[in-house]
């Protein structure tokens, strides 16, 4: 199994049905976009799993990394104030 | 029931033995891939087709069990099970190109490039059949071809105008096969029975269509195209290659070692 040494990685995206967003099912090598879709028709949707497939080099995401944590996510923790919850409505308005 | 009615019955039980034959012997061969494919990938891709090909050799033996309970005959009272494994060689009717060896990966590619790319325009004209079970059959059996075939293409182009080495074992490939083609293209005494009827498909029209085609794609994929000097055929007669009796001995082995065993 050597070749996958040497074939690209690709992303796989399945839309499980019309109205849906493209999920993340998983990864596979290729040697071009064209083969990954159809490994990604042979591998991720045997089973009707899907009605449409997005293939994306993994090398082309850019990822947030582990160490970056503490100054991307950390800073949201005390800004309660950004989810509607925070808020409480006045008596005499009943929905929002 | 009329004479011809009787006969039409037990040609077309005959016609589907041959198509389901064809279909079984493919899905046999391919399924020998199971594990030893090149890569992971093409492992789960090709299996895929290998049980593609056994369904639809299901779908023409399970006609063939309902004709047969009218016809009798020989395959009165069997099963699926019993047409596709207990015949001896000398009983199957497929082509010899579906029974030949996997050989290596460009054999197999270069195989499934030849009979997909006949297969698509045969189950096309099937599809029109005026026997209905077997235009529904065909329909479905179409979809699938259509898929076999972009990925036989792809694989042509890919290892026909890869490196030296893939691009001679595509050449010898398509040398060692090419033999084999003209039998697609040849009609059996029952499918001519049919044609008038129009329940067989006319092999030998889609002769054209076909070399055409697969010329365009040799040429694209920069391989020569055989001098086609020689041919061999016999499968529909029952007259089989060397490889025949190896690959029913592997296939056969289950039902024969647990008669009637079912899953």
């Amino acid at each position: 199994m050597n070749t996958s040494v040497n074939t690209p990685l690709y992303e796989v995206f399945v839309r499980s049905k019309r109205g849906l967003d493209h999920k993340h099912v998983g990864s596979l090598h290729a040697e071009d976009a064209e083969q990954a879709l159809e490994y990604a028709r042979d591998c991720y949707t045997r089973r009707s799993e899907g009605v449409s497939i997005w293939v994306v080099k993994s090398g082309d995401i850019t990822c947030s990394q582990e160490e970056d944590a503490a100054s991307f996510y950390d800073p949201m923790e005390d800004k309660p104030y950004r989810h509607a919850t925070h808020y409480v409505l006045p008596e005499n308005i009943k929905n929002m | 029931m009329s004479n011809t009615e009787s006969t039409t019955r037990e040609n077309t039980l005959e016609y589907s033995i041959g198509l389901g034959d064809d279909s079984l012997m493919l899905g046999q061969r391919l399924a020998e891939w199971c594990r030893n494919a090149p890569l992971l990938e093409e492992d789960l891709a090709i299996s895929n087709v290998a049980l593609d090909f056994i369904g639809r050799a299901n779908m023409f033996y399970e006609y063939a069990v309902e004709l047969a309970k009218v016809t009798g005959g020989v395959f009165k009272n069997q099963s699926v099970d019993d047409i596709a494994y207990l015949r001896d060689s000398r009983e199957y009717l497929n082509l010899l190109i579906f029974e030949m060896p996997i050989g290596d990966f460009a054999y197999t590619m270069t195989r499934q490039l030849i009979v997909d790319l006949f297969n698509v325009d045969y189950f096309t004209a099937l599809s029109a059949s005026s026997d209905s079970r077997l235009a529904a059959i065909a329909a479905k059996t179409l979809k699938e071809s259509k898929y076999h075939l972009r990925r036989s293409h792809e694989w042509a182009l890919r290892l026909g105008d890869g490196t030296e080495e893939s691009h001679t074992r595509m050449q010898n490939a398509v040398n060692e096969l090419w033999g084999y083609t003209p039998e697609l293209f040849e009609m059996s005494e029952t499918e001519l029975a049919l044609l008038p009827a129009g329940i067989s498909v006319d092999r030998a029209a889609l002769f054209d269509t076909w070399e055409a085609r697969v010329s365009g794609i040799l040429n694209e994929a920069t391989l020569d195209h055989p001098p086609g000097d020689w041919q061999v055929t016999g499968g529909r007669a029952g007259v089989h290659t060397e490889y025949h009796g190896h690959l029913l001995s592997e296939m056969q082995f289950l039902q024969r070692a647990y008669p009637g065993l079912a899953w």
